[in-house]
């Protein structure tokens, strides 16, 4: 530990740093952060700097509002994007009680709980997300009318398409200068929508990563006035954001997912995990999908999951089996489809991998593969197959949620009754405004 | 001059003798710890390991400070006639060794040789492969001039390999020597570095490391030239 803080310290002086920014995300995946001097720097790598929690979503608890930032000295990391002649350095902080035990607010606790459950078990939990999001011109519209996007509508279709493509390609440079290799970049099928898919790592490492990848697009995008959001359903009509994430686990070396013997490739640990993953899907749904918008994502028609099913070429599957190359053993996955990209990532990865391992540990039947499009299934059918919905509103996800003694467990006391009771919130304020869509139905009509 | 590192402690009287006769300052330890807690702020000038009373001590001391970041140098070692066998397999501990018996004169002049050969007063110590330069005392590392922005592990990772190229070594060899045991990340973790670095490399550097196929990892180019 002594080293990583040393080397920190040394680089901060060599690089002549001016500002360290904390990292830490709240419990709805907001990140947030303070700047501190390299003065202070040594100080709160050795015992974390005191803040008050009780204003950050989250954190506020009834006896103690003070927690600490513990910066984890191996996330050090410059940040590129920032003006050059002052460099700007973040660390990923834990955040803790005073007593040096770990906060139950803290996403980063949730996860790593998790991921403790995983090791138990012998596994460790590999994950690779695919991130969309759009651009937009600025400024934003703030009066309830819906974003401009940059490619369409324009007069200058051609050039503000090339401007789009320049933002992302730059954001790629820069992801690639902080370590963060990308897979695969490309324009998306709705308009001004683009994708950033990230090569595997660990659970915890991608969970930081994810916040990075949303800072910097956003930064980027702000540089050229423009404005990228990760909203799940921005316009109306075409395919919203997602973050489809590719899981895996391994023990040691070894694809536990990966059979040779099964016709799919897949291990009894993968069936029953995804049996899991199925099993508890709507509980977890409002985790994955934590926001009002995020159901306007996940309706039948544009590529978004909407039945609880499996299976392997079907994009309308929630959990989708990739096909891999003859002899590709480390590449077998499954593909979780539901989770958007405004989903909180460290919260995200442990709800699906604590449903993934229940399967594992009471031994979950994996049922039938969806054949069909099951976008074009009648409701009958559906019921004759046993296929279920997903949740379709946050409202209905939030009671599923509260149902769940898995999703207690997975959260914690303290993350589960504070997310319940603020999504309830959210619903009873969604709940209580008149739309457009009520105008335009309704007043003249009734 | 900062002074040498003497074990063990008590001195030997003949060695202490021979060292004040040279103008050598010197502070005697019994163990890595009394080393490190005896330490002057800019390190060791070097080290005399005498394992006539204590061979094992002797040898896992020089182990120790060899393990170090910056391992320390230069390093005699003071042997019996009898201990020299021992030295088979352990040459990577010293820089040079006196046989029991020495004079003054001879251990004088090896380590006015030993200084002048490994350059004491010269430091930073870097490690240069073509475009790539690691200061090991900074922890900078640059690539043509260009400073690399690594994390820690990046940084460990990319100088033990840079420490020794044209070696293929397995991820479990990385994993162990670079991570350590603690780490329960798996192999995989390896490659996610590797990655990471690769990226940080930039396209005309990237191929600094090579991947060997269902073996491992290699910097800079094989031995053989393959």
């Amino acid at each position: 530990m002594e080293r990583q803080q040393d080397y920190v310290l040394r680089t901060v002086e060599e690089r002549g740093v001016r500002f360290v920014q904390m990292w830490f995300t709240d419990v709805l995946g907001t990140p947030k952060s303070f700047q501190i001097t390299p003065a202070e720097l040594e100080n709160a790598l050795g015992e974390g700097m005191t803040f008050d929690g009780s204003t950050i979503d989250g954190f506020s608890r009834v006896q103690e509002s003070d927690v600490l930032a513990m910066p984890d000295a191996k996330t050090f990391q410059l940040l590129p994007y920032l003006a050059d002649d002052a460099p700007v350095a973040r660390v990923v902080c834990d955040v803790v009680n005073l007593d040096g035990s770990p906060f139950e607010g803290d996403p980063r606790h949730v996860l790593r709980r998790a991921l403790e459950r995983a090791r138990s078990l012998g596994f460790s939990f590999f994950v690779a997300p695919e991130l969309e999001y759009f651009y937009f011109a600025r400024p934003s519209p703030r009066d309830g009318t819906a974003p401009m996007p940059l490619d369409h509508g324009s007069y200058f279709d051609l050039t503000t398409n090339d401007l789009a493509s320049a933002i992302r390609r730059q954001t790629v440079l820069t992801l690639e200068d902080m370590g963060i290799p990308v897979e695969y970049s490309q324009h998306e099928d709705a308009p001004s929508q683009h994708e950033i898919d990230l090569r595997y790592t660990d659970a915890m490492s991608m969970a930081d990563t994810v916040m990075t990848v949303r800072m910097v697009v956003k930064e980027l995008a702000a540089h050229h006035d423009v404005m990228a959001t990760f909203m799940p359903k921005p316009l109306s009509g075409v395919q919203g954001s997602g973050m489809h994430t590719h899981m895996s686990l391994f023990d040691g070396d070894t694809n536990a997912f990966y059979d040779d013997s099964d016709e799919y490739n897949l291990s009894p640990v993968a069936r029953r995990f995804i049996a899991g993953v199925l099993a508890h899907a709507r509980e977890l749904t409002a985790v994955t999908n934590q926001w009002v918008n995020s159901y306007k994502r996940l309706i039948v028609g544009y590529e978004a999951p909407v039945y609880i099913s499996w299976a392997r070429n079907n994009r309308s599957a929630l959990v989708r089996v990739p096909p891999t190359k003859k002899g590709k053993r480390d590449s077998t996955r499954i593909e979780y489809r539901a989770p958007d990209s405004a989903a909180n990532p460290y919260l995200a990865f442990a709800a699906v991998l604590a449903a993934g391992l229940t399967g594992i540990e009471k031994g979950y039947e994996l049922p039938a593969e969806a054949a069909a499009n099951l976008y074009e299934l009648s409701p009958a059918q559906r019921l004759a197959e046993g296929i279920e919905s997903l949740p379709g509103s946050l409202s209905e996800a939030v009671d599923a949620m509260e149902r769940s003694e898995l999703m207690a467990e997975v959260l914690g006391e303290h993350v589960f009754e504070w997310f319940v009771r603020n999504k309830r919130a959210e619903w009873a304020d969604y709940k209580s405004e008149v739309t457009g869509f009520e105008y335009r139905r309704y007043l003249t009509s009734l | 001059m900062e002074p040498l590192l003497l074990f063990p402690d008590p001195a030997p009287p003949l060695l202490a003798q021979a060292l004040d006769l040279g103008g050598y300052p010197w502070k005697a330890a019994s163990s890595l710890q009394a080393a490190e807690r005896l330490e002057p702020e800019d390190g060791w000038a070097g080290a005399v390991v005498s394992a006539d009373a204590d061979p094992e001590g002797a040898f896992a001391l020089c182990r120790a400070l060899r393990k170090r970041d910056l391992p320390l140098a230069p390093l005699l070692l003071i042997v019996t006639v009898e201990q020299l066998s021992a030295l088979e397999l352990r040459e990577d501990l010293f820089d040079d060794f006196c046989v029991t018996g020495w004079s003054g004169g001879e251990l004088d002049a090896r380590l006015a040789h030993l200084f002048w050969r490994t350059g004491r007063g010269t430091r930073p110590e870097l490690v240069e492969y073509g475009p790539l330069v690691l200061n090991l005392e900074t922890y900078q590392a640059g690539l043509s001039g260009r400073p690399l922005d690594l994390t820690y592990m990046e940084y460990e990772l990319l100088k033990f390999l840079a420490t020794h190229p044209g070696k293929v070594f397995t991820r479990e060899t990385l994993l162990s020597r670079v991570w350590g045991y603690e780490y329960y990340g798996g192999a995989r973790t390896v490659d996610v570095h590797i990655r990471r670095l690769r990226a940080k490399l930039g396209d005309e550097a990237a191929n600094l490391i090579s991947t060997v196929r269902s073996v491992g990892y290699r910097f800079g180019q094989s031995r053989w030239g393959a």
